[in-house]
């Protein structure tokens, strides 16, 4: 019985690799290539695949892309994609969409064993980090090479957002920034005026105590004490993280009294939140907070916009009020490519569509997805015309007074330094140190981490 | 004797089949990585350099370990996590079993209720607690206010931040200590307790002379799992209060999550995590030779 069976699973066995063998001689001789194309090659001469690379357009390829800000967009993603292989009828994209909190180590475990994408999506602070680490393909030369294309088509902070060291290593696919929302009905029933871009500290703190009503539960003005919010103030302020030469300069009298006006409008006016709060430290507390007409100032990134169109109440926007200078977050997406990509062409000619192609931009415009980084009016009409907030423009004027993550002189430190700097922040938040001995420790720390 | 060999020959090549899909995967994804660790231990390795760029850096990562204050208060708030969770886990496992040890109606009921929270993901828990634990709307807070007491906000408060984990985590786990406690109580014979009986002996000394000698070895083994748990907190802290406020929350296994995957230390991340064997394989020594002198076996 046993013997009986062992014998049947052999021929079965034999059968399998003998067909198998036969499958892999018929392929070896009938074109060598057949391994490097998917396509059975109907002409099976050797020459052709081989030794000269034909013109690109004949061979179709395939390149594969990772993203994280097309979550929740992914039609709009899709209908993209599908734009540019219409007009590329060569090229196959194979897109993946990982969510922001999973991104990062997604794209990292991917780099770490070599198989990463040939085009991948980076937020600026991470593109320094993986320029430095000689990941990205260097974009210059085929830019140089390129007739058909002009980088004035973007603007230019953005595009210069994705330079490294001169080199022109992705091309920037989006942008936001943060600015000063308020709600107009609650202003309004003061009779008080709007603000706008005159505003400094002192008429925002004048107007927030004001509209603070701590019966109603409403407060005048709310930033949150974190790292992203730290580094704008104290540039506000006429400070910032690093000097001009990118010496640490964590602890300066301007970011010391920042980092106190950040917390006085707490602790000392009243103005804000308390600062242990708990139900402000939640996630999307101050936006449920704003949308419930409980916030009257607030500074919130534009990716809101979406979440306040069918706010109860009148909202606009303005430029954020700051102390000695204006200063706004600017966050940049942009696609890079593998420094090991095979495509170079077809990824070129992808990066060059989905980030200018008037095709594929309107199509980002009309989902709302992210502000497109184009600098052609024209093509912007759309997003402005699209209310709220009427004053969409200041969306653009932020970028005149714009500052960048301060990443500093090692990109490769920056999660570490802004691990060190919050652990300080939170200390003077809770009040256990001065808001001095914070920046003082914090100053320390970053001084230890860089020196290494 | 041809034949009982071949079948000794035949269970063999047997067993090993068997066994060879778990062996495989025993190798592939924890011996393999545990070997490679040491070497990355050793190594400036940040998961983007190539295997080529990669330079060996002698002892200067477990060098690190001992001179980087994070490492320190790391390692301390696992003491203190320690010191906090071990008595309290231990005592309220005991005295859970016994109440569940007794012959009442819906006994099963009781025992599968307090069993719930083992079996429930650390994730889902973590949410549910942080809403619980809230300072200003949290149900925590409300009840102690209605007797009075105002409470702190948890999470937030660098000083109570550790009490509530500890307090979580103590909830979570005490059905796991409980019914194996409980399973040692129902393990010992009712001998010894009607022996005792005839000779007059009290609760208490039949307590001390009988349970807990006989529960011994169970409490041993409750009291080495719980060591290694301990030295391992990892997922409630990150959802919980992500390693803060201001570090007071800061585990061990934190630290190697927090400088692998988001700080790219991976070789730092490598001897932290031996560093961490190191420290739990003494542990467990020396309650082995602590075993010796304490636990008694039947038999």
């Amino acid at each position: 019985m046993l013997r009986k069976s062992g014998a049947i699973l052999l021929v079965a066995i034999m059968i399998i690799i003998s067909a198998c063998g036969s499958n892999n001689n018929n392929k070896v001789e009938s074109s060598p290539s057949a391994t490097k194309s998917p396509e059975p090659s109907p002409s099976p001469s050797p020459t052709a695949s081989e030794s000269d690379s034909p013109s690109p357009s004949a061979k179709p390829v395939t390149i594969k892309l990772l993203t994280y800000t097309a979550n929740g967009q992914e039609e709009t993603l899709k209908a993209m994609v599908e734009a540019f292989q219409a007009k590329n009828q060569d090229v196959t994209v194979d897109y993946e969409v990982v969510p922001y909190a999973d991104y990062d180590t997604k794209l990292t475990t991917l780099l770490a064993s070599g198989s990463e994408p040939d085009i991948y999506e980076v937020g600026y602070e991470n593109f320094r980090k993986y320029a430095a680490k000689d990941l990205l393909l260097d974009l210059s030369p085929i830019i140089a090479a390129d007739t058909s294309f002009n980088p004035a088509i973007y603007k230019k902070l953005a595009y210069d957002a994705f330079n490294y060291n001169g080199k022109q290593m992705g091309v920037t696919e989006s942008f936001s920034d943060v600015v000063l929302y308020y709600n107009k009905d609650l202003f309004d029933a003061k009779q008080m005026k709007y603000p706008d871009a005159s505003w400094t500290w002192k008429e925002e703190l004048e107007a927030a105590q004001k509209l603070t009503d701590p019966k109603a539960g409403v407060w005048g003005t709310y930033a949150p004490i974190q790292f992203y919010e730290f580094y704008k103030t104290i540039v506000q302020n006429g400070g910032g993280v690093f000097d001009a030469s990118g010496n640490p300069t964590v602890n300066s009298p301007a970011n010391v009294e920042a980092l106190q006006w950040m917390i006085d409008k707490a602790s000392k006016y009243k103005v804000s939140p308390a600062l242990n709060d708990d139900t402000f430290n939640q996630p999307d507390a101050d936006l449920n907070a704003f949308l419930a007409g409980k916030i009257a100032m607030v500074r919130f990134g534009i990716w809101n916009f979406g979440r306040f169109k069918d706010a109860p109440f009148k909202w606009d926007i303005a430029l954020e009020p700051g102390n000695t200078q204006k200063a706004h977050h600017f966050f940049a997406d942009g696609l890079v490519a593998s420094k090991n990509t095979k495509q170079s062409d077809a990824v070129w000619r992808f990066l060059k569509f989905f980030t200018s192609d008037p095709d594929s931009v309107s199509k980002r415009i009309a989902a709302g997805w992210s502000v497109p980084a184009v600098a052609d009016d024209a093509v912007m009409d759309a997003y402005y015309k699209q209310t709220p907030p009427e004053s969409k423009k200041v969306v653009i004027e932020a970028l005149d007074s714009l500052v960048l993550p301060p990443v500093g002189p090692k990109p490769e430190k920056w999660g570490e330094l802004q691990t060190a700097v919050v652990e300080q922040l939170d200390k003077a938040k809770l009040g256990r140190i001065t808001a001095q001995k914070a920046l003082d420790n914090a100053q320390k720390s970053v001084e230890a981490l860089l020196s290494k | 004797m041809r034949m009982v060999g071949q079948r000794k020959w035949n269970r063999r090549t047997a067993a090993f089949v068997f066994l060879l899909p778990a062996v495989l995967g025993l190798i592939a994804f924890q011996l393999l990585p545990m070997i490679s660790s040491i070497f990355i231990s050793f190594s400036d390795w940040d998961l983007l350099s190539k295997w080529t760029q990669i330079h060996f850096i002698g002892w200067t990562n477990y060098v690190e370990v001992f001179s980087n204050e994070k490492s320190y208060t790391s390692i301390k708030n696992v003491f203190i996590f320690l010191i906090g969770y071990m008595p309290v886990i231990t005592l309220l496992g005991i005295m859970f079993a016994v109440l569940l040890n007794r012959n009442i109606r819906a006994i099963k009921l009781y025992r599968a209720a307090i069993f719930v929270p083992v079996i429930t993901s650390w994730v889902a828990v973590s949410i549910v607690w942080r809403w619980l634990l809230n300072g200003q709307s949290g149900l925590i807070n409300y009840a102690l206010s209605k007797i009075g007491i105002e409470g702190p906000i948890w999470l937030q408060d660098d000083h109570w931040a550790m009490v509530a984990i500890i307090a979580v985590t103590i909830w979570k786990d005490i059905g796991f200590v409980s019914i194996i406690l409980l399973a040692g109580l129902q393990d010992i014979s009712e001998d010894y307790y009607e022996a005792a009986n005839l000779d007059g002996a009290s609760a208490w000394s039949k307590l001390i002379k009988i349970t807990i000698p006989l529960l011994s070895p169970t409490l041993f083994f409750i009291i080495t799992i719980s060591l290694i748990n301990s030295f391992q907190v990892f997922d409630q802290v990150l959802i919980m209060t992500n390693g803060g406020p201001a570090g007071a929350t800061s585990t061990i296994v934190e630290q190697v999550y927090r400088n692998a995957f988001q700080f790219n230390k991976m070789g730092f991340a490598a001897a932290q995590s031996w560093v961490l064997f190191v420290i739990i394989f003494s542990v467990t020594m020396v309650m082995q030779w602590l075993q010796r002198r304490w636990v008694v076996y039947e038999r």
